[in-house]
């Protein structure tokens, strides 16, 4: 009865990811990708990395992978699925949630802290904060440009799958706020179910007490059983 | 390049006949200056390298050094400056796989990276172009590994124009179970190559890093510079880790300078053993390779472990599992270091390599040459007005903000980084020994072109000084000591200091020199760089906080270990002032006591009452003041003495301002240790006031931050 962070070659916030969830409590471990899901999965990590070495293109070889059927599937059986930084291309590339991430507006890599609002309080991985709430978390990619139609965005707006956007101080949404140019500022979502989400910033980082702020513990928590 | 002629003489004495091709081309690679230090191993013995906490010291892949009874950590430092000339972006890129792949081999895992760039002037085009290929390169590839970049250095300067350097470090983390060395252990154990196929990428690079840069170097070196696949590596780390884990590995080299003859034959040569290496066995990328090009290809990602028979099917299987090539290329022997290829007409096997490995590694002839003792300068003052100085000091793009560099370094992956770049020096969380691992590097170039000596013992200082203001105290330090052209007599004499200055202060400050690297012939038709030693120390304290760089709003500013202040003896030698107006003046005398300053200084960051902490040294003190203050906290300092210019630019190391609750406490700690003078107090909102007597310069945190973002503005 474990969460399985998903390891593909390349993955590279695995270990963050396991270290962070142990802090919370929660028992995980890393599966390597040609292993497939286990039985009795709890939840599924999808983390942060260069799966492929983003060959082709960010996650799209990693979403065709033979494990992600699988991750699909649990999806659909209600198992809770995280997609962080490149498992959120990787989300996004395998049709677990809509839309791209793409090249940042800047065309370069950007490792930062920002801030977030948290847009619904009501779903597992956003139950430890308030709506509106702002949370301090990190990003670091270079393909974190959230894209999609502007109907398609609108409907997923209406339907209330907007899970996080990127704010200033005041929880404005404003260009200069926007690390990476964003559709709406878009930084994480919800798939077609609430327990599936994908953001580009990391929770995992922003986990352990020791090394910085603490922000990102909620969003973990929603892998909690 | 090929084997020079009294070389040739030397070896053909030893096998007492002609050395085939193959051997021609091993001895010109393995000879060459990047691989036998011909010319600065006579000074390398300045240094001492010994310590109760150094578990390997100099000559291994990387150092290790003891953090408690069970962890250790691995020191390693590179230099990849003729490939980063002529292809910044994969120069770079594979500088790091290099110094990563020097980790694994001692069974550990990265933890952290740091690099420290030296370019051409900032307004130059052609240094701009090579500045942001480097960034580039190393973000790629570093971030694509997964081990965070936490600190480093920028320098430009006119010197660097024709030969930029890029010097990378790595800190990696193992136990004493864990630990492998590159020394080959039992003849009939096999010879296992894991990793990318070989193509002839990079063939001669050790060579092409011996020598000056030539004008067509772009276009005529591009071959001898590799392509990195930071993917590859990427598995090759896991992999490592997990053969590792599972104690496959008997020893272990990466495959760097001089490819495949390089790494294996100096396994073996450590030992005193031989090798019988099948060539044709080599898993390779492209048809038809000669025995040479197999020999010597620099193809990256690839590593040469020693296994015992009995495991290398289980080698076999975890390299396939994260799809990476392994071939059996042969095993260790008591006898000569011998390559083999099959003949494809007959099927017999021709033997193209068959030398004493110990007389190949170790037999090239040293250098003796001549050096002359670079002249002091004389003073010659130039006459800035006071803010006018300060704003072209604080806006030079070496004193501005790094952080268009850093911003592009994934620099908190691995949930290790509790201080990362922009501060004094990083802190590694390393929960395993319940220790912060401090981490400082960078050089000085205006410094040590000022003053070789003294210079490069004032960066051993700078570098320690900023350990200790984040609390931690200096636990050892690997160099990368880089130079023009050693043949000259002034370069040569200019090298010889600073190697001889680096190794004075650490030894000064008990702080062993565990490992480097050297590279010379960085000269081109630009002249020469400045001798330029790059310094990466650690440092350890318990626990992983450490006191910020920025002021609170509420506090007094004491100001610490400015012997220039207290002697009335301010130098200006050295210093940025001197760069941006022209001007020259003596290298500034260092601290009395280094050791009990530095020690002091990090028991003081620790105290409860201290609030802030701030290295001062590039830029002096007009660029320490102004990184401390804040939108929130400003200062209000006066200037002590009647020599405003010289106090606010000198750049003596061995400084730090500490903001603190407790000003009498700060005074009895460095009682007799260094001299202390209070400076001024924190104020409410950012404004910066400096008190100079008759003059006063006012600023704000605003407009710091506009003047400092220099690189960002131009480069966005």
């Amino acid at each position: 009865m474990t969460v399985s962070i998903v390891r593909f070659g390349g993955s590279n916030c695995d270990r963050d990811a396991e270290r962070a969830l142990a802090h919370l409590g929660i028992d995980a471990e890393i599966v390597w990708h040609e292993d497939g899901l286990p039985a009795d999965v709890t939840g599924v990590v999808l983390p942060g990395g260069f799966s492929y070495g983003d060959y082709l293109r960010a996650g799209a070889m990693a979403a065709r992978s033979p494990i992600m059927t699988e991750v699909r599937e649990a999806a659909a059986d209600g198992v809770p699925v995280l997609g962080v930084c490149n498992g959120a291309q990787v989300g996004c590339e395998s049709g677990l949630t809509e839309g791209a991430f793409t090249t940042n507006e800047s065309a370069r890599f950007q490792c930062e802290h920002v801030s977030l609002r948290v847009e619904r309080a009501d779903t597992p991985w956003t139950a430890a904060y308030e709506e509106g709430e702002i949370i301090e978390i990190p990003i670091a990619h270079g393909e974190g440009r959230y894209e999609i139609t502007d109907d398609r965005l609108a409907e997923l707006e209406d339907e209330g799958r907007i899970l996080f956007r990127y704010c200033d101080e005041n929880g404005d949404p404003t260009p200069k706020a926007n690390p990476n140019g964003s559709k709406h500022a878009v930084a994480g979502i919800l798939g077609d179910r609430d327990s599936v989400a994908v953001l580009m910033p990391h929770p995992e980082r922003a986990t352990l007490p020791d090394v910085g702020p603490t922000d990102g513990q909620g969003i973990l928590r929603g892998l909690e059983r | 390049m090929s084997l020079a002629d009294s070389d040739r003489e030397l070896v053909v004495s030893e096998l007492d006949r002609e050395p085939t091709r193959a051997e021609a081309a091993l001895f010109e690679n393995l000879w060459s200056e990047h691989c036998a230090y011909r010319s600065s191993r006579p000074l390398l013995s300045a240094f001492d390298s010994e310590g109760e906490r150094v578990v390997v010291g100099p000559g291994d892949d990387a150092a290790v050094v003891a953090l408690d009874g069970e962890t250790y950590i691995t020191l390693g430092i590179e230099s990849h400056n003729h490939p980063s000339y002529v292809d910044p972006f994969d120069g770079a890129a594979t500088g790091v796989g290099g110094i990563v792949r020097d980790t694994l081999s001692m069974g550990a895992y990265p933890i952290a990276l740091a690099d420290s760039l030296y370019f051409g002037e900032f307004d130059d085009e052609h240094s701009k172009y090579l500045f942001e290929g480097v960034v580039e390169g190393i973000s790629h590839y570093g971030n694509c590994i997964g081990v965070p970049t936490v600190a480093g250095s920028v320098d430009f300067h006119t010197d660097y124009e024709g030969n930029p350097l890029v010097n990378v470090a790595c800190v990696g983390l193992t136990t004493e179970e864990r630990l492998v060395t590159a020394e080959a252990q039992e003849p009939g154990n096999k010879l296992v190559l894991v990793g990318n196929a070989t193509g002839r990428d990079g063939l001669g690079g050790a060579s092409f890093a011996s020598e000056d840069l030539a004008e067509d170097a772009e276009t005529e070196d591009r071959p001898a510079v590799q392509v990195g696949d930071p993917y590859a590596e990427k598995l090759l780390i896991e992999a490592n880790e997990q053969l590792v884990d599972e104690d496959l590995i008997e020893s272990a080299r990466d495959l760097g300078a001089a490819g495949l003859g390089g790494a294996s034959s100096e396994m073996v040569a450590k030992a005193d053993l031989g090798a019988h290496i099948e060539l044709d066995r080599v898993h390779q990328r492209e048809p038809n390779m000669n025995a040479l090009e197999i020999l010597l290809a620099e193809s990256q990602e690839r590593m040469c472990y020693e296994v015992e028979p009995d495991n290398v099917e289980r080698v076999r299987e975890i390299a396939e599992r994260f799809d990476l090539g392994c071939s059996v290329i042969g095993e260790v022997t008591e006898g000569n270091y011998v390559c083999t290829v099959e003949e494809s007409a007959s099927g017999e096997r021709e033997t193209v390599v068959d030398v004493d490995a110990y007389f190949l590694g170790e037999g090239a002839p040293m250098n003796d040459l001549e050096s002359e003792v670079p002249p002091e300068p004389e003073p010659d003052l130039p006459d800035a007005d006071l803010t006018d100085a300060f704003d072209a000091v604080v806006s030079s793009p070496n004193t501005a903000s790094k952080r268009w560099v850093y911003r592009q370094y994934d620099h908190e992956v691995g949930v290790r980084t509790s201080v990362g770049p922009g501060d004094d020096a990083a802190i590694m969380a390393v929960r395993e020994a319940e220790q912060g691992l401090a981490l400082s590097t960078g050089g000085a170039p205006n410094w040590t072109d000022a003053a070789p000596y003294e210079g490069a013992r004032a960066v051993a200082l700078e570098n320690a000084t900023n350990i200790a203001a984040k609390g931690a105290t200096p636990l050892a330090a690997v160099d990368c000591l880089n130079g023009g052209n050693p043949e000259k007599p002034d370069v040569y004499g200019g090298f010889t200091g600073i190697v001889d200055g680096l190794a004075e202060m650490c030894e000064t400050l008990s702080t062993p020199v565990v490992g480097g690297n050297v590279s010379l012939y960085n000269d081109s038709v630009a002249g020469p760089i400045p001798p330029t030693p790059t310094l990466a120390m650690v440092g350890a304290k318990d626990g992983y906080d450490a006191p910020p760089l920025s002021v609170a709003a509420d506090g007094d500013l004491l100001l610490v270990g400015d012997r220039g202040l207290a002697a009335d003896d301010v130098r200006l030698g050295g210093s940025e002032y001197l760069a941006q107006f022209d001007g020259s003046d003596r290298f500034p005398a260092l601290p009395d006591d280094p050791a009990a300053l530095i020690e002091t200084l990090a028991a003081v960051a620790d105290e409860d009452a201290t609030l802030a902490v701030h290295d001062v040294s590039h830029g002096g003190l007009a660029v320490a003041l102004a990184e401390m203050v804040t939108a929130d906290a400003g200062l209000e300092v006066s200037l002590p003495g009647d020599d405003p210019a010289g106090t606010l630019f000198h750049e003596q190391p061995g400084r730090a301002l500490i903001q603190t609750d407790s000003p009498a406490a700060v005074r009895d700690a460095f009682d007799g240790v260094a001299p202390v003078v209070e400076l001024g107090t924190a104020t409410d909102g950012g404004r910066l006031v400096i008190d100079a007597g008759d003059r006063t310069i006012e600023t704000d945190a605003a407009t710091i931050r506009e003047r400092r973002a220099t690189i960002e503005r131009d480069l966005e």
